[in-house]
């Protein structure tokens, strides 16, 4: 293809999909673990970081603005910590507040810079929403080392990750070092969204971390095939997303990217083998076509109690289509009924319960009545 | 019990506070190896604490547990912990087998992924459990009480000298209730200690041979025949007594 | 009026309207809906400012805080279908509604007076230059006016519907039985919550309408214990950080709405370090206050434990107590030192025994079982 014989692009390409496979690695164990949501307070966290590092440097210099914004969204998740540890502040409170309150000190840091004679300040407001054409060379090896750093780590401590983020107490139980590998996990996170936001920016960044772990879980039944997938997912959205941004005027590469993930995490609620919505409607379906036995078991058992001396005696099947909606399948459900010996007809084609079906219906009617009582 | 053996579980003088108030009030207790013990007590009584205190999971403000007479962090291997099921989030991309595997981690150490062997041991597992049929089974599709009898499989596959039950029989229905009392019965004979915390009094005598009543502090400890009375019910759960008395009186 | 008050105004007003419904947010364990409706509003805001072609218009606040609402349908609708966990539905809803938001802004830019930054970060300094002007008649700033408007809103949802938003925050089931479907007050919560972040976003931007409703309602839940004064103490506490949101900005001439988070924010961490009952250092002092008293109390039990036992010579000795209890000697001579000067215990030949006193005062506390703590 053309377009990819342009460097930049290329350059911007790779460092997207490699960013949308770490995304998908890391992001695949935090929607398990119900950490879907400490990647948006961590990157909103990491802004004043951003403004601090050129403060102090003076420079636009990759390094010092990914360390700075690494410290303040460290920091970040600290703050959570003590605050839910040490009040009655809820999780979910900490989190808006530490990222809202994160992001205005931010934002108050990028006004004094804005301020500054120095017109090197142009540029960091695109990590607000991510710049993926802005991207160097040297970033896309910063994101290569990750990834790997991310690959190696996932694939020697694989048996532990999983117990981590199924089981932790028994994971300690065992003498699995938990703890520490949570803080490693954490650690590279943090690392993975700080490296994000010059993409994708800081508002979405956390999309990015949920969106492909949460579609990937759809498709697969092992964590392994789950990674996988996420990482694949991550790798498509950031290659097109940087792609389609950059050969598109005006079109944003964060928002992009996101648009296209949410596209694939609606595509994959609904469609998924096994899981999916249109999937279950299916089964549904199957399952509705199936004649509903219960109603017509109740009616006939209805019916065995007007004839208190002689419970077995027989009843026209027409009695019973007219005890039921015009479509019901009611010989489908009478013969049903017979199979499983809770209902038996005599010479005649007369109906009636057995004494199994008899006490079958009457369980089912004392169930109802105490969920009526509830 | 015999001054020579070594208890399997020993906890002395055992404090653990959250927040400063007591959840666990100076604690002795002795388990004997080979035993099959239910804890019993009220909600909040700190049953379950009293478990993650013994696996070295909670630090205590006093006290010590000691393991076949060391300190727990040296022996974590010699324990199998089987935590509620409840506490779990059973939507997790896995099988059973897979599941089940993981109690052969801890043996396995770091890096090494698990072999054949231990593939072996688990599938060993799931048959003494009654699973097997279920193998590769996403877990996501799991019952209740085929939940519980995976944890139980997986502690199995540890194959661990003590094994330590959180409410096994919690909401189960009556071929697991069965099953897990097999294993108990297997786990009895191979000489291995057994603690539940357990909750329905009627089944106490039935299940086990020793009981520690729990509230907050060691009500009784000792045989089911000789501690399990309806003085000592009255003393662990208080003003309930009527139900239980009555309950207790039934066994 | 000075175009500074007139923003002070709109600050005051702008952050009591966010702290009124935070409260229930903070209280129900939806702080990060907040974030998610601030997030979400944004394609309703474009489309409808692309048709009105202004940012006070009723049309535009209608129809973006619907856009709001419909983000929380559908993020219940995600988490019902029991696929993702709540917290990835909220995740995976609001920043593709944001994000079409930004595209369309972006892709509109050269047509409309609206950019990302703005609707992000928001712009109080420029409110007033927006008047109501009502037959040629001077009214003020329409932003204040508008945040009147919802601020009495909210006032009013809380007057008539306090009662019953109070019984479904803490026992939705009873609520339910009561006959206040909770799924109506749930709604009429969000709209208010849309409605306010709408009303809020031009002044304070997307994120720091989040901070506004969460931080004060989240310092006052430290500071006070019932439901009435916790309105009360966030307003004034929104209040607050709006005046020295706007003092800190003018001092040293950055955001207003930056400033606003970030004293709402100082304002929380005040709350959580000084608080008078639930603060970090009260804290301190009535553990530090209580370990000592804790450990006498705990070590009258281990005595009155062993007491008469065969094993009370090595348990009791005072030698032996840091092994026995894993104390450090130090700790273990403070909690003896303690208990002896009160009489309670006496020192024979270096093993302890408790006196009268001891012994009714540990069997009290055991006896007390349930509670402890309380003695």
């Amino acid at each position: 293809m053309e377009i990819f014989g342009d460097w930049t692009l290329r350059v911007v390409a790779l460092g997207a999909g490699l960013l949308g496979a770490v995304s998908g690695f890391l992001g695949s164990f935090a929607v398990l673990r119900r950490q879907s949501l400490l990647g948006d307070a961590l990157s909103h966290a990491a802004l004043p970081g951003i403004a601090l590092a050129f403060l102090i440097t003076g420079s636009k210099a990759t390094v010092p603005i990914l360390v700075g914004a690494a410290v303040t969204g460290w920091v970040g998740t600290l703050v959570v910590r003590l605050i839910v540890q040490r009040s009655r502040v809820p999780y979910d409170a900490a989190l808006g507040l530490v990222l809202s309150v994160f992001f205005g000190l931010g934002l108050v840091l990028l006004t004094v810079i804005q301020k500054r004679p120095d017109a090197a300040q142009a540029g960091l407001e695109t990590y607000l929403f991510g710049q993926a054409a802005a991207l160097l060379r040297a970033d896309v090896i910063v994101m290569a080392v990750v990834a790997a750093v991310v690959l190696l780590v996932l694939m020697l401590a694989w048996k532990e990750m999983k117990v981590l983020t199924f089981d932790r107490a028994y994971g300690e139980s065992m003498g699995l070092p938990m703890a520490r590998l949570d803080g490693l996990v954490t650690a590279l996170l943090v690392v993975t969204i700080v490296l994000g936001l010059q993409t994708v920016g800081v508002v979405l960044m956390s999309a990015m971390i949920v969106a492909p772990g949460a579609a990937a879980r759809q498709w697969t039944r092992r964590l392994g095939s789950m990674v996988t997938v996420a990482a694949g997912i991550g790798v498509a959205a950031g290659v097109s997303g940087a792609v389609l941004s950059s050969v598109v005027p005006r079109l944003p590469t964060g928002p992009t990217i996101v648009l296209i993930l949410s596209g694939v995490v609606g595509m994959s609620l609904l469609m998924a083998p096994e899981r999916g919505l249109v999937w279950r409607r299916l089964q549904l379906g199957r399952l509705r076509r199936r004649p509903r036995q219960e109603p017509v078991l109740m009616h006939l058992h209805a019916l065995s109690l007007q004839h208190p001396d002689d419970p077995e005696h027989g009843h026209e099947v027409s009695v019973l289509r007219t005890m039921n909606p015009p479509d019901t399948d009611v010989e489908g459900a009478l013969t049903a009924l017979a199979e499983r010996g809770l209902a038996g007809a005599d010479g005649e084609g007369l109906w009636a319960p057995t004494e199994l079906g008899r006490r079958e219906a009457a369980r089912t009617l004392a169930r109802l009545d105490l969920e009526d009582a509830r | 019990m015999d001054a020579a053996v070594v208890p399997a579980v020993e906890v002395e003088d055992l404090t653990v506070a959250y927040t400063g108030s007591p959840v666990l009030w100076d604690l002795d207790l002795q388990i004997g190896p080979g035993t099959r013990t239910a804890i019993v007590g009220p909600n909040g009584a700190g049953k379950s604490t009293l478990i993650k205190a013994v696996m070295g999971l909670i630090e205590p403000v006093a006290g010590a547990v000691r393991i076949f007479g060391k300190p727990g962090r040296e022996v974590r291997g010699s324990i199998a912990y089987v935590p509620q099921r409840a506490t779990l989030e059973w939507d997790f991309p896995t099988d059973v087998l897979d599941v089940v595997t993981m109690g052969t981690y801890g043996r396995l150490g770091w890096f090494r992924r698990p072999g054949p062997s231990e593939r072996a041991i688990a599938e060993a597992a799931l048959e003494q459990i009654e699973m097997s049929s279920f193998a590769h089974r996403p877990i996501a599709q799991l019952s209740g009480g085929q939940q519980q009898r995976i944890l139980l499989a997986r502690a199995l596959a540890q194959d661990a000298e003590i094994y330590l039950l959180d409410e096994p029989f919690q909401g189960v229905d009556a071929p697991t209730e069965r099953a897990i009392v097999r294993v108990l019965d297997d786990l009895a004979t191979a000489g291995r200690t057994v603690v539940v915390v357990h909750h329905d009094l009627q089944t106490v005598a039935e299940y086990f041979n020793h009981v520690a009543l729990l509230n907050v502090r060691i009500i009784a400890a000792g045989p089911v025949a000789t501690t399990f009375t309806e003085e000592n019910l009255r003393l662990t759960f208080g003003g309930r007594v009527g139900v239980l008395a009555a309950r207790a009186g039934s066994v | 009026m000075n175009p500074e008050v007139e923003i002070l105004l709109i600050a005051v007003v702008t952050s009591v309207a966010c702290a009124m419904p935070g409260v229930f947010l903070v209280l129900r364990r939806l702080a990060l809906v907040s974030d998610a409706i601030t997030h979400a509003i944004l394609p309703g805001i474009v489309v409808a400012f692309f048709l009105t072609g202004s940012l006070t218009s009723p049309l535009l606040v209608v129809a973006a805080a619907a856009t709001g609402v419909l983000s929380v349908v559908l993020i219940e609708a995600v988490h019902r279908t029991r696929l993702v966990a709540e917290d990835a539905a909220t995740g995976l809803v609001f920043p593709a509604f944001f994000s079409l938001g930004v595209v369309l802004v972006t892709r509109w830019a050269g047509k409309v007076h609206l950019d990302t930054d703005s609707v992000l970060l928001g712009e109080l300094a420029f409110a007033p230059f927006d008047r109501f002007v009502v037959g040629g008649a001077d009214l003020g700033p329409v932003a204040l006016w508008m945040m009147s408007g919802i601020l009495l809103l909210n006032l009013a949802l809380i007057v008539v519907v306090s009662k019953e938003l109070k019984l479904a925050t803490l026992d939705p089931a009873l609520a339910a039985v009561l006959g206040f479907s909770p799924v109506v007050l749930h709604y009429l919560l969000m709209t208010a919550v849309s409605v306010t972040a709408v009303g809020a976003f031009s002044a304070a931007g997307s994120i720091l309408v989040v901070a506004l409703m969460i931080a004060p309602p989240a310092a006052a839940y430290l500071l006070v214990e019932n439901f009435r004064p916790m309105l009360v103490v966030s307003a004034v506490l929104a209040a607050l950080g709006a005046v020295g949101g706007y003092g800190l900005a003018r001092w040293l001439d950055v955001s207003i709405a930056g400033s606003m988070a970030v004293v709402c924010g100082l304002i929380f961490a005040g709350a959580f370090t000084f608080g008078p009952e639930r603060g970090l250092v009260s804290q301190f002092r009535r553990r530090s206050a209580q370990r000592v008293e804790f450990a006498a109390r705990l070590l009258a039990v281990h005595l009155l434990h062993h007491e008469g036992t065969e094993r009370e010579d090595v348990e009791c000795a005072v030698s032996n107590l840091n092994v026995h209890l894993g104390w450090s000697e130090p700790a273990v001579g403070r909690a003896v030192a303690f208990i002896v000067a009160r009489g309670m215990t006496v020192d024979k030949g270096g093993v302890l025994h408790l006196t009268e006193a001891g012994r009714r005062f540990a069997e009290d506390l055991t006896a007390g079982v349930a509670q402890p703590g309380s003695v």
